[in-house]
């Protein structure tokens, strides 16, 4: 037995630089990239303004992607995280700027949407046993239309600076308040994640439902609880939209679905490999954006913001399904 | 070599080392035309594995021999071969798909290999028919499987194994073909056994052989010609059923004669009692137990017969029909136990599948050890991680798991340090009542002893150990008390000196006999 756990062991510390290399890859990449395209656009592309547009542009997409990574760690999908971040900007837009509404009641009212559609996905997938899937697909889906019904497919400009200013306008050492609220909900979700009893039980409900059950684990309610949370977050994600575009229009939301996966997924190779993290999801959200933000200062038009996320996406999951082949081949060791 | 005319299937000098560990020695097991073999032994006797190396599932040590319809075929097989040998296998999963129809679960195979662009539903159904009567079956062909009786639902997935075998023998007229029934009457009712029966010895009689594993030795009496009796991966003989008797065949199969009686052993002292009462569920039916603080006790009996229901059914895991747990003055209703409220009243489970139930292999080992103490390291600032990992470091140097690294991922840890460290997770929780299913099955000799020992020395601090095991061996070496299943109820109490390996395994096959008339209900079948 000893001799197989040395051997372990030596493997273990011979592959801890292509440990480090995995962990980091991403964000290696992420440098090269920034490095490349500033060599050859110093003018357009390295420039401050540039910069903090990249930095600034991508809170949404941030905040979304961290609603996700809940439901995801807990093994469950929610597909309707920008159905509810749709309709929470466009909750604020109408209130705010038809019924003079102050924002920050609005802003409540939104929130308290989101977690009412978490808590009936929630009870598809708990009480009734409904795929999460198929629940959240059609939750989203039903959210979509009832944007287009309650704002007649208009869009609603105008919406009070008061939100405005705080997300968008103001600014410290030259990016948007906006980026260091999506930096805040990221350090909330990893310390949720990494420190809390609560974040360590999610990880186990999501790896095997069994193990958590036969370990004590109320699952059914933390499943339910993690749809709520992921609904609570997404329509945080529609107010500071709402905020940044200062107006609210009732299809532009639904474009960040599959950025947010591929984030999440893309996210999941990096910082802790194998594992949904919001600082592996905060890279992949920059390094998305900014080679497209590249490419299209050579003139490349904008189709190739799909490709590069739709591509993304399966690179992502390819790479963790490759990594999870050789990590189960490589582990099992006899008794000895 | 020379070959006998009525040899069907003939293995010689079969040998399987896995990781140095002696599976199969030199078997040899021939099936003649006609002919319903039996094979006997065991739990890890080596009878699976010589089926699944028939089954080109494992690949024997060189030396082996195999001939089919006396020509030699060179080992091993690949996975699937054994189709186009004329050998088709049964297993207890019985592998059809609930949610189809009789028809399409019996000619699956058949329209996958013929090329048609239209299929006669009608006609289809007609053959169904005709291909069921043949066999004395009556089963309507659109109801779908999971429909069907228990015993249909077997019935149904032998026929179609007989389907195969005639569909791959059918251009060699001197061909027979051999069907693996592999423990088909484990969670059958015994009053629908001589429906199985029939229809093997019909199949027996239509230019195919059977091999009939099974450990209850009844069953092996009634309906085989000959049977082969296999013991620590030896061929301990193969005799004409006509000359076998019960007591030959167990002496074959546990390998000694059994001692009349043996010395007294020392008996424990009372303690706290946990009792369980009246419980039903699964194959179990109102079974009553008491168990004992600082006692070890062993719950055992044939596979099917019931008492490996019993820890899924007291922690709450699987749901149960009745019965009560009263533990430290307290009742629990066991038809609306779940997991969390039994750890809570302390309980715990350690479950015989440790890779799908007891621990997450992705994740280190000490996230898996810590995950039922988490609330003790709750601090203002969150989880004190650094803390939970010098904890877990302490812990598994406790319990001699190597390495003893919490960081470690879990499944890269040999069988014995898996359940070492399964050990540790529930044994710091100090429960009242620590269940554990088969807690040395995939463990190595060495860890084997240690977890005997952690065992004991639980229940020498005040934890009532219940043990559910077929492993008799392991049963007589750290048990207190053995409780002895058959058909789904308490059969004997072994206590003492009672309590040998020999001694166990004779009182498991005689209850299996005993209570034959008794009936099984068909819902005592899992999932």
């Amino acid at each position: 037995m000893s001799a197989g756990a040395a051997a372990l062991g030596q493997r273990q510390r011979g592959t801890s630089v292509a440990q480090f290399v995995e962990r980091f890859a991403l964000v290696g990449a992420w440098i090269a990239l920034v490095v490349v395209f500033s060599v050859l656009k110093p003018d357009t592309f390295a420039t401050s303004s540039n910069f903090a547009a990249i930095l600034g542009s991508q809170a949404v997409l941030v905040v979304v992607t961290c609603a996700l990574l809940i439901p995801l760690t807990a093994g469950d999908y929610d597909l309707s995280i920008t159905g509810v971040l749709t309709l929470s900007q466009m909750i604020i837009g109408i209130l705010n700027t038809r019924h003079d509404i102050p924002v920050y009641l609005c802003v409540a009212l939104a929130l308290l949407m989101g977690a009412l559609v978490g808590l009936i996905n929630g009870a598809f997938v708990v009480v009734l046993g409904i795929d999460s899937f198929i629940v959240t697909l059609g939750t989203g889906t039903f959210l979509g239309g009832v944007v287009l019904w309650i704002s007649n497919s208009e869009t609603f400009a105008g919406i009070s600076s008061q939100l405005t200013r705080p997300v968008v306008v103001d600014r410290f050492l030259g990016v948007p308040l906006a980026f260091y609220y999506g930096l805040a909900v990221v350090i909330a979700v990893w310390y949720f994640l990494e420190y809390t009893s609560l974040g360590r039980q999610l990880l186990f409900v999501g790896r095997s439902r069994s193990v958590a059950r036969l370990t004590g684990l109320r699952v059914g309610r933390l499943r339910w609880g993690a749809l709520v949370a992921s609904g609570v977050i997404s329509a945080a994600a529609g107010v500071l939209y709402a905020g940044i575009t200062g107006a609210a229009d009732p299809v532009s939301g639904a474009e960040f679905l599959l950025p947010a996966f591929a984030a999440a997924f893309l996210g999941a190779t990096s910082i802790v490999p194998g594992r949904f993290n919001p600082w592996g999801s905060f890279i992949a959200v920059y390094f998305l954006v900014t080679g497209i933000t590249g490419l299209t200062l050579f003139g490349i038009e904008s189709w190739v913001h799909d490709m590069f996320y739709g591509g993304a996406l399966v690179f992502a999951v390819t790479i963790s399904q490759i990594a999870r082949h050789r990590e189960e081949h490589q582990t099992s060791v006899p008794d000895s | 070599m020379n070959h006998d005319p009525r040899e069907v299937v003939a293995l010689r000098h079969i040998s399987k080392t896995f990781d140095g560990v002696r599976a199969l020695h030199d078997v040899d097991l021939t099936v003649c035309r006609g002919e319903v073999h039996g094979l006997l032994g065991e739990n890890g006797s080596g009878k699976t594995t010589l089926i699944k190396v028939l089954a080109g599932f494992h690949a024997p040590d060189a030396g082996g021999e195999l001939e089919i319809n006396g020509r030699p075929v060179p080992l091993p097989l690949w996975p699937g071969q054994f189709r186009r040998l004329g050998m088709s296998f049964v297993h207890q999963d019985l592998g059809l798909v609930p949610s189809l129809s009789v028809t399409e679960n019996l000619l699956v195979g058949d329209m996958a290999s013929r090329r048609s662009w239209r299929l006669s539903w009608a006609r289809e159904r007609r053959r169904t028919t005709e291909i069921l009567t043949s066999f004395g079956l009556e089963l309507d062909p659109c109801a779908k499987v999971s429909d069907l009786r228990t015993t249909d639902r077997a019935l149904l997935a032998i026929v179609r194994a007989v389907g195969e075998i005639r569909m791959n023998t059918a251009g060699d007229e001197s061909a027979y073909g051999l069907l693996v029934l592999d423990e088909p009457t484990v969670f059958l009712p015994t009053s629908d056994r001589d429906q199985l029966f029939s229809i093997v010895r019909e199949i027996a009689a239509r230019r195919a052989s059977v091999l009939f594993v099974s450990h209850n030795l009844d069953e092996v009496l009634e309906i085989t010609d000959r049977v082969t009796v296999l013991r620590d991966g030896e061929v301990r003989g193969t005799i004409d059923t006509a000359e076998a008797s019960n007591e030959v065949l167990v002496e074959m199969i546990i390998g000694r004669k059994l001692p009349t009686n043996s010395i007294a052993r020392a008996q424990t002292e009372a303690g706290k009692e946990i009792s369980v009462d009246g419980l039903t569920g699964g194959s179990a039916r109102d079974v009553s137990l008491k168990f004992r603080a600082a006692e070890v006790v062993g719950l055992t009996g044939l596979v099917g017969s019931g008492f490996e229901e019993i820890p899924y059914c007291v922690f709450g895991a699987r749901a149960a029909a009745a019965g009560r747990l009263e533990m430290d003055g307290r009742t629990f209703d066991l038809r609306g136990m779940i997991p969390s409220r039994a750890l809570e009243a302390g309980v715990a489970l350690i479950p015989a599948d440790r890779q799908h139930d007891g621990s997450v292999g992705s994740l280190s080992v000490g996230d898996n050890i810590t995950l039922p103490v988490l609330d003790r390291y709750r601090s203002p600032l969150g989880l004190n991680r650094r803390r939970m990992r010098s904890d877990a470091r302490k812990l598994l140097e406790q319990f001699d798991v190597r390495p003893p690294d919490p960081r470690f991922r879990y499944q890269s840890l040999s069988g014995g340090n898996q359940q070492k460290a399964m050990l540790a997770k529930w044994l710091q929780t100090k429960p009242s009542l620590l269940l554990l299913h088969e807690p040395t099955q995939g463990v190595d000799v060495g860890a084997r002893q240690q977890i005997f020992q952690l065992m004991r020395e639980a229940a020498a601090n005040g934890t009532a150990v219940v043990c559910m095991s077929t492993d008799y061996e392991q049963l007589a070496a750290v048990c207190d008390r053995v409780v002895v299943f058959g058909r789904g109820r308490v059969a004997r109490e072994l206590t003492g000196g009672e309590i040998t390996e020999e001694r166990i395994a004779e009182q498991c096959y005689r209850f299996a006999e005993e209570h034959s008339g008794s009936h099984l209900d068909a819902s005592g079948a899992r999932r």
